[in-house]
């Protein structure tokens, strides 16, 4: 099994601050962590690979900096990794990421799977999975929350979320697959792998390695602009309701009532 | 676009062979592709020995296109049992007001098994036209179909903007239609409008955990593609005096063909109305301090027939189960009634709740932020606020008080 897994590298939700007045990300101290989805991600590629064998490489689009997330990636098992990485790719939408993780996964050769968290954090859009099986030509699986191997190696079982419930489909590989976080628990990282992942050698491929065409990458490839920002305004309208926990309930029993909502 | 050079092609067939979609076949030795059939995935393209085959963008980027070539706005519908996704009617009612200011007709595409019916209902709902789908293959969400069908009538009648619910179906099958046309997509609009003096549409979203409302435009590539969040929008009142056809397309068998095999579906019945169309929704957050006190949430929840949410503080620790967080990464809801318990108010909360009619907020800090969006400000501990507030609403609607 050639087994893919694509991360990505977001701004730590945690350590993020904004700043409301002037609607700027506070930078400092911003940690850079794994997607959390992608950890799920990871833990299905790896569990395909122990189930069936072969390997498991790792793809992220980024700065060098996002060699970082490849050798955490491997700490926990994952074999390869490559940073797709060159200025040409800023600005990238979801289009032109896709192309560009297209473009380096046929550069790996033939896969099997392909498994992407269900979105990343940062611009959670949940694109990527989806327009990615296009571009390779293969077939897509959002929102795997259970996953086995289907009689004889051959493709997957998958429970597919929904609103209203869920689908279980089947598919043969090669296949696409975007995993919630309900799909596993991913694994912690074993002093072995951190070890190996310290010393692995971590290419970094441009776009001419993975021979993108210039028009198909970066801002030049994203049919979306940003047109503007603004900082969202709440309108406050509100009427305090003062006095003893009795006395306000009471109160706001009486406005209710006169809203004709009880 | 797929090309393919007749100078070059030898006709040896590989390009064939390999296609995962049966979109080229040779012909006279030459390939010939199936514009229908190919997802432009440019597996080909790499596989030709003699370098014959050639991804053109199909006319798309800065000063290519003739916009004014693209006319109309798509809604694609979504079925939910035997009734369409609400978003979909809240769809429709937006697209009725961008359509009138474009001057331009509604069309509404509606794929599925059986659901010819349905058509008469988006025409009420403001659609000029209705483009039907209707095969058994498509009974369940095939979505490589379904998405291939999209792309197939928007390459073929060119709307100018094609909306869609962001929901789990729409989430995956939309950005799959947007890859084959080769143009924009934005995720999980909350607010859409056209650029004035334009054809632009203007695509507002929220971006960093809705800390930036960041507006998004496709100006060079058409169609101009968006999912919508759910429950942000109102649906128009239905008129069923509305005129508007209804158009049956019979999707080829390539376009049916898809991968992955629905065995199943299983629809999960939930306690109570669902958190999305609950009329009242009573959310518990952190200020309720311990689990034991999640009862106090439970019970004016059930006095009230609401749906209970909670803020993501209270998801995370386990006290519920995460499909009742509410939110930016949960649902966003617009009942009615919206009661925060001990909500503080992160704007990663305020974002999914904000469009409530009556929002009511008791938490003991005066300056949280959940009271910059409040209708009544209870400023108390909720520990205590509650259970006069049960008290007086069990009086109020003849519930026993126990």
């Amino acid at each position: 099994m050639n087994i893919v897994v694509c991360i990505k590298q977001v701004p730590d939700a945690e350590s993020v601050k904004w700043d409301r007045k002037t609607g700027t990300l506070i930078r400092d101290g911003v940690k850079s962590v794994i997607n959390p989805f992608d950890y799920h991600a990871i833990e299905a590629a790896l569990t395909l690979k122990d189930k069936l064998g072969g390997k498991v490489t790792a793809v992220t689009m980024g700065p060098p900096q996002a060699q970082d997330a490849i050798r955490e990636a491997m700490s926990m098992g994952v074999d390869e990794g490559v940073v797709v990485s060159d200025r040409a790719f800023a600005g990238a939408d979801t289009l032109a990421t896709t192309y560009t993780l297209s473009k380096a996964i046929r550069k790996l050769g033939d896969v099997d799977a392909v498994f992407c968290g269900k979105q990343a954090i940062d611009g959670d859009t949940a694109q990527v999975g989806p327009g990615l099986a296009v571009r390779l030509g293969l077939p897509c699986v959002t929102y795997a929350s259970h996953m086995e191997i289907l009689h004889g190696g051959k493709g997957l079982r998958i429970r597919r979320m929904s609103e209203s419930g869920f689908d279980v489909v089947e598919v043969e590989f090669p296949v696409v697959v975007t995993v919630l976080s309900s799909l596993n628990v991913p694994r912690v990282p074993s002093l072995k792998g951190k070890m190996r992942a310290k010393k692995a050698d971590i290419p970094l491929w441009s776009a001419a390695d993975i021979e993108a065409s210039p028009e198909k990458i970066g801002l030049s490839g994203s049919p979306t602009k940003v047109y503007s920002t603004f900082i969202p305004t709440f309108e406050a309208k509100r009427e305090f309701i003062e006095g003893e926990p009795e006395e306000q309930a009471g109160a706001l029993v009486e406005r209710l009532k006169e809203a004709g909502i009880i | 676009m797929l090309k393919v050079d007749i100078e070059k092609c030898i006709g040896c067939g590989e390009c064939e062979e390999v296609c995962s979609f049966g979109a080229i076949s040779v012909v006279d030795e030459n390939a010939k592709v199936d514009p229908d059939l190919c997802s432009l995935c440019g597996t080909c393209v790499d596989t030709c020995p003699e370098g014959a085959l050639e991804m053109e963008s199909e006319g798309q980027g800065k000063g290519k296109l003739d916009l004014s070539a693209w006319k109309g706005v798509w809604v694609v519908a979504e079925v939910r049992g035997n009734d369409f996704a609400p978003v979909t009617l809240e769809l429709l009612g937006k697209a009725r007001e961008l359509a009138d200011t474009l001057s331009v007709p509604v069309t509404a595409v509606l794929i599925g098994s059986g659901v010819r019916e349905g058509g008469r209902n988006l025409i009420a709902r403001g659609a000029d036209r209705v483009i039907v789908a209707d095969h058994p293959e498509l009974s369940s969400f095939v979505d490589e179909a379904y998405a291939k069908i999209v792309a197939h009538l928007a390459r073929k009648e060119r709307p100018e903007i094609i909306l869609a619910g962001a929901t789990a179906m729409g989430r995956a099958f939309i950005p799959q239609v947007a890859t084959m046309l080769e143009t924009g997509l934005t995720a999980d609009c909350t607010g859409l409008e056209i650029e004035e003096g334009g054809r632009n549409l203007l695509q507002t979203r929220p971006a960093f955990g809705g800390n930036l409302m960041a507006t998004i435009i496709c100006d060079d590539h058409r169609p101009q593609m968006a999912t919508v969040r759910p429950h942000v929008l109102k649906a128009l009142e239905p008129d069923e005096s509305r005129y508007g056809e209804i158009v049956d397309f019979e999707p080829s068998p390539g376009l049916l063909e898809h991968r992955v095999k629905v065995v199943e579906s299983v629809v999960e019945e939930s306690e109570g109305p669902g958190l999305t169309d609950a009329e009242i929704v009573v959310t518990a957050g952190r200020g309720l301090e311990q689990k034991e006190n999640l009862h106090l949430v439970e019970r004016l929840a059930h006095c009230l027939d609401a749906g209970i949410g909670a803020t993501r503080a209270i998801t995370d620790a386990g006290w519920i189960s995460g499909n009742h967080q509410i939110g930016q990464t949960g649902v966003t809801v617009s009942p009615k009634l919206y009661i925060a318990c001990g909500v503080s108010g992160a704007i990663q909360h305020l974002v999914g709740m904000q469009g409530s009619d009556i929002i009511v907020a008791i938490n003991k800090d005066k300056d949280a932020p959940i009271f910059d969006v409040a209708t009544y400000a209870v400023v108390g501990d909720v520990k205590e606020v509650l259970p006069e507030l049960i008290k007086k609403v069990c009086e109020e609607r003849g519930i026993e008080y126990v």
